[in-house]
């Protein structure tokens, strides 16, 4: 997932392709072309606008209303702290800010090595689990504040 | 598993042909263990044991003797990873890789691993088969029973069991109307929150003029604390795939959407292949089944916005669009995406549709109450001994809800309220508790079905502090278009945030209550006009609760920490030092052995961590 390359644009190019250049799908788009950069890198939005032909000040719209997009670029690591109604009656606070003490860095925030990112979300339909916390893909249920820094060691 | 040659279907018989053929290369004494690859048990370490069948059955040349199958959720969650041996349904609960050769050499000789089966926690005995467990005896498992029949990645999983029989009986057995009617007979209510008749909905959608029509399928499951409609698009997707091809063909449709929350990778993967196998098999796309019907899905997936869960602010973002509702003085089904009449159901609803065709209406409508048929999902959350996701005939009581299949409030709590319906619900004190679930029922107390999210609370929950979470949530997905929601849940955050940390007024709960009287008559969308529901609720059932933040600034939970404080009681601390280390800022300091621990005030942070952690009752939260 995270790549160190510069963005080069025909990767954005096969990812249009695959939609057909489908202006429909510019959420879809969008997603594809973070999860290669892992980030939205000016370049791409523009590339984006060009060959969707649509104007870039609606790629820009899209980019900055929906929570899933980034402009900056990200940490190596994408901590998810869930912050859904099930996790935040389970202590999902205290978790987050467990993190954030430890990181010294609030939600939206990269430290300033980019080892890590710490995002939050709403709920990702495990919380039977709660409260969890997500790094990369990997979900870390019944989390616990004294658990925390244990579970950042253990990501290099 | 088998796999059969795919080949495009033609007719009905085909169909009937290749379903026999499935069947008939199956065994169904044969056992079949059965693992839940559902989010909640892949969390919980079920990759692992999924990893150690393949290999335990490859190593002892089983294949022969036991099939396998990955699943979606069983709904159990509180217990996984869970596996199931088909056909007797022995259930075995929290199964790690290390277990997994004794279950294998115990299925083969027919015999039952002791330890790893459910104890009741009333009478302290074990309990075998999964339908005995009290968590699944109340329930009415109509769709979710499914799920552990069903691999969601083999479409033959899914036509051995029936699947699109009734897809094809509409095809070419019923008119358009007739299905229509069928649906409004069986009373079928929208399960994405509002309730509005199905039926109906078709219906208008069909008669409205325009050149396309299209028909969505919503699967944004925005509600922060319920996961209904991730569990029934992982688990058995081809039952939705059905159920909007059924819808299609009565409004007259030739395209579909399927709009999933991107924070469902699984149920966007398990979509995904769904929709390609029916392709493969003639059972989406042109000509479906030789009867000259079109339709093709697509899948678009959000990008993390409440809102977008909103009929109309959903349409803008499959346009491409930002996803900002519109005011609706032309509905949807008229014109709704690209201008066109469009039906949007819900997940549930949608797979609730071949079950009514295929049983009939009077089916149907037999389970449920007056106004409300059918059963509902709940994903039961919080403050409960047995989490997980519940499928209950309408008309069931809360009680029942949360002691007989919840099996109550983990550590002897006291319950205090249950909250239901999302952030546009309200909470529904312990006094109502006797209350029958159904949309009205729940309408009548302040809260609302929503679409089936069931957060259990107990006494250690702050209702001022869950009113301030559901506005603050509500505040950040704010689209921002109108005025009184985007400014009013400003406000009202600002206020909750002043009372739970000590700088509540006299008057604010009565401009609570003013402001969320103008939210309620003049937002734009649902979003603003429900969002009052969780503090008008709190305020009506738990006023006392408010109270006491404001006149004597005390958080009766000990939640709001600018309101409480720490204290160890020297008398019963033995200096066991657990809290020190459960202290994150090291404000604790061990005395040493049999002498009682210091807590620092100036350090202390108030995150309650030691709290937890002291069993004997040594920490002293005022
Ligand atoms: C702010 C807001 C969020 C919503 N989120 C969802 C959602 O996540 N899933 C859903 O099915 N319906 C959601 N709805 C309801 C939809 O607008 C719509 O009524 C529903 O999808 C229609 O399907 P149904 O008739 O099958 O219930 C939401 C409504 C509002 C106002
Ligand atoms: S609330 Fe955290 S996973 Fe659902």
């Amino acid at each position: 997932m995270p790549t160190k390359s510069k963005p080069a644009k025909p990767k954005v190019k096969a990812i249009l392709d695959s939609y057909q250049g489908d202006p429909s799908m510019l959420v879809s788009i969008l997603q594809d072309v973070q999860a290669e950069y892992n980030y939205l890198p000016k370049e791409t939005l523009t590339q984006v606008s060009q060959d969707l032909d649509i104007p870039l000040t609606r790629v820009y719209s899209v980019a900055t209303f929906f929570k899933a997009f980034s402009l900056k670029p990200r940490g190596r690591h994408i901590i998810n702290v869930c912050l859904g109604t099930a996790c935040h009656v389970r202590g999902a606070v205290r978790i987050r800010d467990e993190i954030e003490r430890e990181l010294d860095i609030k939600p939206g925030e990269t430290t300033e090595d980019f080892k890590f990112t710490l995002e939050t979300v709403n709920c990702v339909g495990a919380c039977a689990l709660g409260p969890i916390v997500i790094i990369d893909s990997k979900y870390s249920g019944q989390m616990k504040p004294d658990k925390v820094k244990t579970l950042l060691e253990s990501y290099d | 598993m088998a796999k059969t040659k795919t080949k495009r279907l033609s007719s009905p018989q085909e169909l009937e042909a290749l379903r026999e053929l499935i069947v008939k290369g199956r065994d169904p004494n044969q056992s079949c263990i059965v693992i839940c690859g559902g989010t909640g048990c892949l969390a919980l370490g079920a990759q692992e044991v999924i990893n150690a069948f393949k290999q335990e059955i490859e190593k002892g040349s089983l294949k022969n003797k036991l099939a396998l199958r990955v699943t979606g959720c069983p709904g159990f969650c509180e217990r996984g990873p869970l596996v199931v041996i088909k056909p007797k349904n022995i259930l075995y609960q929290q199964v790690k890789s290390e277990d997994i050769s004794e279950i294998v050499s115990a299925t083969v000789k027919g015999n039952i691993v002791d330890r790893l089966l459910y104890t009741d926690p009333d009478t302290g005995q074990k309990i075998t088969y999964e339908h005995e467990v009290p968590f699944y005896k109340k329930q009415k498992r109509l769709l979710l029973g499914d799920n552990s029949n069903i691999d969601p990645t083999i479409i033959e999983d899914y036509l051995a069991l029936g699947g699109y029989a009734t897809l094809s009986k509409v095809l070419f057995k019923m008119s358009p109307d007739k299905v229509i009617d069928e649906v409004k007979k069986a009373g079928l209510r929208g399960r994405g929150g509002g309730g509005f008749p199905t039926g109906v909905k078709w219906e208008s959608c069909r008669q409205a003029q325009g050149d396309t029509r299209y028909v969505i399928c919503n699967c944004d499951e925005g509600d922060p604390g319920a996961f209904m409609d991730r569990s029934l698009m992982e688990g058995n997707p081809h039952s939705v795939l059905e159920g909007m091809l059924i819808g299609a063909y009565a409004i007259g449709s030739h395209q579909g959407y399927i709009y999933v929350r991107n924070e469902y990778p699984l149920a966007v993967r398990n979509a995904g292949i769904a929709i390609k196998q029916a392709g493969e098999l003639g059972l989406l796309g042109k000509n479906i089944l030789g009867s000259g019907f079109d339709f093709s899905v697509k899948i678009s997936r959000g990008g993390g916005a409440f809102v977008c869960g909103e009929s109309t602010a959903l349409m803008a973002s499959l346009e491409g669009k930002v996803g900002e509702p519109r005011a609706k003085y032309v509905h949807t089904v008229e014109k709704g995406l690209w201008e066109q009449p469009t039906n949007l159901n819900n997940v549930e609803t949608w797979a609730n549709v071949p079950l009514i065709i295929k049983n009939g209406a009077d089916w149907y409508a037999k389970v449920g109450t007056e106004g409300s048929k059918g059963t509902k999902i709940f994903s039961l959350v919080g403050k409960i001994n047995n989490t997980g996701l519940v499928e209950v005939p309408m008309g069931i009581t809360l009680r029942e809800i949360i002691y007989d299949v919840g099996g109550g409030i983990p550590d002897n709590k006291k319950f205090k309220a249950v909250q239901t319906g999302g952030p546009s619900g309200g909470c529904i004190p312990e006094s109502s508790l006797d209350l029958p679930v159904d949309f009205d029922q729940l309408t009548d107390v302040g809260s609302m079905m929503g679409s089936g999210g069931m957060i259990v609370m107990d006494e250690n929950s702050c209702m001022v502090d869950i009113a301030k979470y559901f506005i603050n949530f509500l505040e950040g997905e704010s689209c921002g278009k109108c005025v009184p929601c985007r400014e009013g849940l400003k406000r009202m955050s600002q206020i909750l945030t002043d009372i739970t940390e000590g700088r509540g007024k006299e008057g604010d709960i009565e401009l609570l209550e003013r402001l969320s009287a103008t939210l309620a008559d003049s937002s734009l969308c649902a979003l603003g006009s429900t969002a009052p529901n969780p503090v008008l609720t709190t305020i009506r059932y738990f006023r006392d609760e408010y109270e006491a933040h404001i006149k004597d600034k005390r958080c009766p939970a000990g939640v709001c920490r600018e309101l409480v404080t720490y204290l160890i009681d020297e008398e019963n601390c033995p200096g066991c030092g657990l809290c020190v280390k459960a202290c994150p800022v090291e404000a604790i300091t061990d005395m040493g052995k049999k002498k009682p621990v210091v807590l620092d005030q100036e350090k202390c942070i108030k995150c309650g961590a030691c709290y937890d952690v002291c069993k004997l009752g040594a920490i002293i939260r005022k």
